[in-house]
């Protein structure tokens, strides 16, 4: 049965104060308190590896699990907001998905696995802004917003605005995401969604979405720079879409890595880059 | 609000398999080493530890997630199912591990608790899968020995034999 101490001292995260908060008020004047040290965890499936390879030591971790308030999925006139505990797999199954956001329910299977979709969260694969996972591409290719709190109250501000580089974001130590929005395109649009990866749920090597109406086409990049990349086109620009994809492909800061070469990265963007964008016009006309 | 001090034992109150059980953790040991470690409950295994492999799979409030990615303290007030309490309440075989066992489904059995926890939560919500979405469901889990086709095929009997059980209590 139980073993001896000295073997459960052998732990994978660095020792940490771990908070259970009831409420975000809570959690704001603790973030104050803390000054930067402290971390905040909702579904972990991010976090918690980041523990266990101790790539992080906060001196306190706050989980938010817990806060009701926070686990909600609401909709407006002009967006979709999802709370921060709000889980991948309770998106996947919320009923009003496929009407409204075809795009985001074909991208969602491809998020980690089906286990790691039914304690992660939306907000938290967002805030964790890994340069290859596709939340935070469909956030930008589709303007979101993040919703971010604080003990002075919440800040508002564009996925754009909200990455800042490779696992950074705009979120500062006193403040932190209670929620993300995703607005209703007025008009109907046609989507695609391809994915590179050594194994389904993996990160990708390279995440393509585009959307397109009638006026405007947008293609989004994930997993070659360190923030997704957006490419915005008009219809005319179909005839010469090689042309606008090789000049964007080399715009994008691409990266080597293990699994990859920025070369190859670049390759995909143009090849696929057109199925993409040819598969998400062709639904529309 | 409740604050857990770093290099100290908390109590932990939670169900495991249905029975009510307390242990003590630290804040940041893992719900897989809690159960392994300090409840002595080992068929729970232990591989990557960092939510690659799948091994570490149980059920949270009757949902397959990663033990080697939740804390041990999360589980406070809340049911824990393992591969422990998929068996019959006599301690024989249940219907999923019947089926792996039948269909040799495995062979180390390192990675068996992970798609046996992972496949009855699975069966819950699609009780008549194809192929395809176990492959896809299983993408979460690793096996290196079986190459998968037996743990597919054991899958589907399962599946069957639960819808066969369901219609005749039906009856």
């Amino acid at each position: 049965m139980a073993k001896k101490d000295s073997e459960l001292k052998k732990m994978k995260p660095a020792p940490f104060d771990l908070c259970v908060a009831q409420s975000v008020k809570e959690v704001v004047s603790l973030l104050k308190q803390n000054k930067g040290d402290a971390k905040i965890l909702a579904g972990g499936q991010s976090l918690m590896a980041m523990l266990n390879m101790r790539l992080v030591k906060p001196n306190l971790v706050i989980d938010i699990s817990r806060i009701k308030d926070l686990d909600y999925i609401k909709i407006t006139k002009e967006f979709v907001e999802i709370g921060a505990t709000f889980t991948q797999s309770k998106l996947e199954n919320w009923p009003k998905l496929q009407e409204i956001f075809p795009i985001i329910a074909s991208v969602l299977p491809h998020v980690g696995h089906f286990q790691t979709r039914n304690r992660g969260t939306v907000c938290g694969s967002v805030c964790h802004s890994d340069p290859s996972s596709e939340l935070p591409l469909l956030l930008a290719l589709l303007n979101g917003e993040v919703v971010l709190s604080s003990t002075s109250g919440t800040r508002i501000i564009s996925a754009k605005d909200f990455q800042t580089g490779m696992l950074s974001t705009a979120c500062e130590t006193h403040e932190f995401v209670t929620a993300i929005r995703f607005p209703i395109m007025a008009k109907k649009y046609g989507h695609a969604f391809i994915e590179i990866a050594r194994r389904h749920g993996d990160y990708a090597i390279v995440a393509l979405a585009a959307i397109a109406t009638k006026d405007s086409i947008k293609l989004g990049v994930g997993g070659v720079a360190d923030i997704p990349s957006i490419l915005e086109l008009k219809p005319g620009d179909l005839s010469n879409l090689s042309d606008a994809l090789n000049t964007f492909a080399w715009s994008l800061d691409a990266n080597d890595d293990i699994h990859a070469s920025a070369k190859y990265r670049r390759e995909i963007v143009r090849r696929l880059g057109e199925s993409t964008l040819r598969k998400a016009c062709n639904e529309i006309i | 609000m409740k604050l857990f001090k770093q290099s100290a034992k908390h109590s932990i109150k939670f169900f495991l398999n249905g029975n009510q059980v307390e242990g003590f953790a630290e804040p940041n040991l893992l719900l897989s080493d809690f159960l392994r470690k300090e409840i002595g409950a080992t068929g729970t295994h232990v591989g990557c530890e960092h939510g690659i492999c799948g091994a570490c799979t149980v059920k949270l409030d009757g949902e397959a997630i990663r033990a080697c990615l939740c804390l041990a303290i999360q589980v406070e007030g809340r049911d824990v199912v393992t591969i422990e309490g998929l068996a019959d309440t006599e301690g024989s075989l249940g219907i999923i591990q019947k089926a792996f066992h039948e269909n040799f489904a495995l062979q180390c059995g390192f990675c068996t608790p992970g798609f046996l926890t992972t496949l009855d939560h699975y069966l819950k919500i699609n009780p008549t899968p194809t192929e395809k979405e176990l492959r896809e469901v299983y993408s979460g889990n690793m096996c290196r020995c079986t190459g998968y086709d037996e743990i597919i095929r054991a899958s589907l009997e399962a599946a069957n034999e639960l819808l066969k059980i369901k219609t005749l209590n039906l009856k």
